[in-house]
């Protein structure tokens, strides 16, 4: 009867479920469609109009000339807004979505162990972010593929990389962007912690993410913007010269580590003792 | 598992919320291989103390053993070996019934994946929702969510069942089957506990009783102790009325004609144990055609430990 004798075994199993749910969700889904239409509807908006003048996002006057700048116009749109409300909503679910489903105490109790959980719930949402910002970068290469010309791009610096360099850059805008977000996951997974109600965690972030984002343009908070999260959100135009300067993806990557520890340690500090009642 | 080993053991717990006791001092004992009975009005602290058993709750004070080992400090290695349905069942409504249960599944370290599947499977047919495995779970009525409750807890071989009110929201033949379950878990060695205020359902199963009112411990024992505390008549039957009336006249017994021409009741004080009272009319020589003890039923005992109101416990 007993299961003591049976070995204990990894437990990748949770982390496997946890990753198909986050991607079977209807919900999420429907944002990550909703983010790939970013780059569509951009591309679709340059190719119909023939005025290219006047302003707009960053690289938007170059997408006409050549489809790959398609890709960076959709990140910049896409990285103050769309991106941390996508990611605010998956993290601020995390715990909270299993609590007011009551599925948190089923879990607590098979057992999954806490801080396993809470980890595992993590990783989940850094998968989010991943797949996030991948499918804006995607989206882009492929319907500025189809609609405009493509040629070798011409970088920040002045000069010009091949598709093979090309396709390195855009690898690494994936990787900065979705590193981005990471600090932000581990905010939402903290919040999350504190609610039953999953509307409320994920509020709370997307509101973060906005308030980091005000706090930074304000020139009195000088001192402050340093540490605010969303510092370097906008720093991949550094990937784009050549060489390319790693310097806005070494400082980003130390604050995001230093948000998932503080913030990590937090939501552990809270979720360990917490009585679950839902 | 040891005869006489208690799955289920505590001392003193309490559980404070706030200004509020929800557990007073709480001493449950549950034997091995019994199952238990867990009784109480809504907010007497039943759920509040399974939480804690269960390690979702942390107690204000006083101890838990569970299998044998100290709980929550154990909690790791105890729950694999306990499957429980706890405040009715939860869902992902997004999900089928099979894939929620492999879900479940997946958080216990202790399941291999290998089986997984073969054990969704059966856990879902002994709950009798194999037809209903691939259907989405918001789709369930509330009867079919309970028995994917009732399929959770059982995806493994476990030691110890603790079922918060199982019943719940099932139809006639699903009480039926629940019931019939609960036989055979116990016979195959579970210790099952189960809270209800199903009185009936509890005094069909149960072997163990233990009741709760406002957070404390009211009464604890086998069924047959606890409805022994509740004889209020007895009846007599004999040709030798006389003689059976004084014996109960030593006793203190005051005794009334019975029902039919050859009988007599009376009324029991508490101090009386039936048992003394049939082996003293046997030795006096009293020919017994019938010795009846009319209990309270479980109802009545319920009642009257609990209180007779309405009103929730604050």
């Amino acid at each position: 009867m007993s299961q003591s004798d049976t070995r204990r075994n990894l437990g990748l199993a949770l982390l496997g479920s946890e990753i198909t749910i986050v991607f079977r969700r209807r919900r999420n889904q429907a944002m990550l469609l909703a983010l790939a239409a970013v780059p569509i509807l951009i591309a679709v908006a340059v190719r119909l109009s023939s005025n290219t003048s006047g302003r707009g996002p960053a690289f938007l006057a170059s997408i006409s000339e050549n489809g790959l700048f398609v890709a960076l116009t959709a990140l910049t749109v896409s990285i103050p807004l769309f991106l941390p409300l996508t990611v605010g909503v998956v993290a601020g679910d995390t715990i909270a979505g299993e609590a007011n489903l009551g599925t948190l105490r089923y879990l607590l109790i098979s057992p999954a162990g806490r801080l396993r959980l809470l980890l595992v719930k993590y990783a989940g949402a850094a998968a989010f972010c991943l797949a996030a910002t991948a499918i804006v970068v995607i989206a882009g290469v492929a319907i500025g593929a189809a609609l405009f010309p493509v040629r070798p791009v011409t970088l920040l610096s002045g000069d010009t990389i091949d598709g093979a360099e090309y396709a390195v850059r855009c690898l690494l805008l994936i990787a900065y962007v979705s590193m981005s977000m990471l600090g932000l996951s581990a905010i939402g997974l903290f919040l999350s912690t504190l609610t039953t109600v999953p509307v409320g965690a994920m509020a709370a972030t997307i509101v973060l993410s906005a308030a980091s984002q005000i706090l930074d343009v304000l020139p009195q908070l000088a001192w402050l913007h340093p540490w605010l999260f969303s510092h370097y959100w906008l720093g991949i135009a550094d990937l784009l010269t050549s060489p390319i300067s790693f310097d806005s993806f070494q400082s980003n990557a130390l604050l995001q580590l230093g948000y998932i520890a503080v913030f990590g340690t937090l939501a552990y500090g809270r979720f360990a003792t917490k009585d679950v009642l839902s | 598992m040891t005869d006489g080993a208690l799955a289920i053991e505590t001392h003193g717990l309490t559980k404070r919320f706030g200004s509020q006791l929800a557990v007073n001092q709480l001493d449950i004992a549950v034997p091995s291989g019994s199952v238990f009975g867990f009784l109480g009005p809504n907010g007497s602290g039943k759920t509040t103390t399974i939480r804690m058993l269960l390690g979702l709750a942390s107690a204000t004070s006083g101890e838990i053993r569970m299998l044998g080992s100290a709980m929550p400090q154990s909690l790791q290695s105890v729950l694999p070996r306990v499957g429980a349905l706890v405040e009715g069942p939860a869902i992902y409504p997004f999900l089928s019934g099979r894939a929620n249960l492999a879900r479940l599944d997946s958080a216990d370290r202790f399941a291999s994946s290998r089986t997984r599947t073969a054990r969704v499977d059966a856990a879902l047919d002994r709950v009798g929702l194999t037809h209903a495995a691939r259907k989405k779970a918001h789709a369930y009525s509330l009867g079919m969510k309970q028995r994917l409750g009732i399929a959770n807890a059982l995806l493994t071989p476990r030691d110890l069942l603790i079922l918060d009110e199982p019943t719940n929201g099932l139809d006639p033949q699903g009480t039926r089957e629940m019931r019939n379950l609960i036989r055979s878990l116990a016979a195959e060695g579970t210790t099952v506990f189960v809270s209800s205020h199903l009185l009936a359902e509890i005094e069909q199963t149960c072997s163990h009783v233990a009741v709760m009112s406002a957070g404390r411990l009211v009464a604890q024992g086998t069924l047959d102790d606890l409805r022994a505390e509740g004889v209020t008549r007895v009846e007599v039957r004999t040709p030798d009325l006389d003689l059976a009336r004084e014996v109960l006249a030593r006793w203190g017994l005051q005794s009334q004609p019975g029902p039919i021409d050859s009988s007599l009741t009376a009324a029991l004080t508490t101090s009386v144990p039936v048992e003394q009272l049939s082996e003293a009319l046997v030795i006096a020589g009293v020919r017994l055609r019938g010795f009846t003890a009319e209990g309270a039923s479980l109802e009545d005992r319920f009642v009257a430990l609990t209180g007779e109101g309405f009103d929730v416990a604050e």
